[in-house]
């Protein structure tokens, strides 16, 4: 079965591996998560994601050149913004994204 | 707000979601007992995500000594109201403090935090509501505030114990958003005045019975309300406790 390939922005390190570690917990759920932009449109320019979360400290500015840029590359890709930063609110946004 | 003994006119054309108690999700990790009216970690229901920015209202109850180790928080507006015991709290702006009945505490998670929630006694449960409310601004600055509200101020009307404005009563959160809580002698009634027009209320009964408008309500049912100015609220038992929360309808 195909596993849902996740990237997560965010500047906030420890949240950050908590948001990688609770979704790679899933079986078939796989995150990548990185804090710069610039990594994050390396590797998305190199893998297939269905879903970008963005995560804590990202500036508005940054987050529209982000949504641009990952638009025009994988116009399926679903680009969802993270609250809570943990597992409360994880499992439904990304279910969500998934309908 | 106004109280009476004589019934309030009512305004029939609000429109209302009833959340029954016994609706709720249920999560019961052994040291931990959590009822979800919204979807929240391993309960998930379509048909429950949100009223408005309300995103999570949990009823939990930690038994004696246990809690919720270090974990984080982010952009999200996160409010504790104890009913019962005592909650040890330590974050990582430093602060460590113990809430209980009559505290209200909001953490505004914004860029990022750290903390821990413990019962603080060896000898008693621990019950307490945790609410999460979507914030009005993304990545702010985190902030911790609590206040000691005087019971007295609640009986048979409405206390507010939290608004968007730091120098209103109660604590402040980055959102536009109004809590109230009352305890009421049987046969009160109550009216409440929507703040912000185009705000929706959710009422959440803690203790007892009432009628909102024209709808009964037990203990820990959920009634949401839009589409209306004001609404109407008696008490059908005695010493009966409830909480509003007023909410923007739209993030």
């Amino acid at each position: 079965m195909k596993k849902v390939n996740i990237l997560y922005i965010g500047r906030h390190l420890e949240i950050l591996q908590t948001v990688i570690r609770l979704i790679n917990k899933q079986d078939n759920w796989q995150a990548q998560g990185v804090l710069k932009d610039e990594e994050a449109k390396a590797i998305f320019a190199a893998y297939n994601f269905d879903i970008v979360l963005l995560g804590c400290g990202i500036l508005e500015e940054e987050e529209t050149a982000l949504r641009s840029f990952f638009e025009k590359q994988q116009p399926h890709c679903r680009i969802v913004q993270h609250y809570g930063g943990g597992s409360g609110l994880l499992t439904s946004e990304i279910l969500l994204a998934l309908e | 707000m106004e109280n009476t003994n004589t019934a309030p006119s009512i305004d029939t054309n609000f429109k209302h979601v009833l959340h029954k108690a016994e609706t709720r999700g249920h999560a019961n990790h052994g040291w931990l007992e959590s009822y979800h009216t919204f979807s929240f970690a391993n309960y998930q229901n379509r048909e429950r995500m949100n009223f408005g920015v309300l995103r999570v209202l949990n009823d939990d109850r930690v038994n004696q000594g246990m809690g919720f180790g270090k974990h984080p928080h982010d952009n999200m507006e996160i409010i504790s109201i104890p009913l019962e015991g005592d909650l040890e709290h330590q974050d990582s702006m430093g602060n460590t403090t113990v809430i209980r009945e009559g505290d209200v505490q909001a953490m505004s998670a914004g860029t990022g935090i750290f903390h821990s929630e413990y019962n603080k006694n060896q000898d008693q449960l621990v019950k307490f509501l945790q609410i999460w409310i979507y914030p009005n601004k993304k990545n702010v600055t985190p902030r911790y505030d609590q206040v000691t509200l005087d019971l007295n101020d609640r009986h048979n009307k409405l206390q507010q114990v939290l608004s968007p404005n730091p120098e209103d009563e109660g604590v402040w959160i980055h959102q536009d958003a109004w809590f109230h809580m009352g305890k009421f002698d049987a046969g009160v009634a109550t009216q409440y005045q929507i703040k912000k027009p185009g705000n929706g209320v959710y009422i959440f009964v803690l203790k007892g019975d009432f009628t909102v408008q024209n709808i009964n309500l037990n203990q820990r049912d959920g009634l949401g309300i839009w589409d209306t100015d004001s609404l109407s609220l008696t008490a059908n038992s005695e010493g009966a406790e409830v909480l509003l929360m007023e909410v923007p309808m739209q993030l």
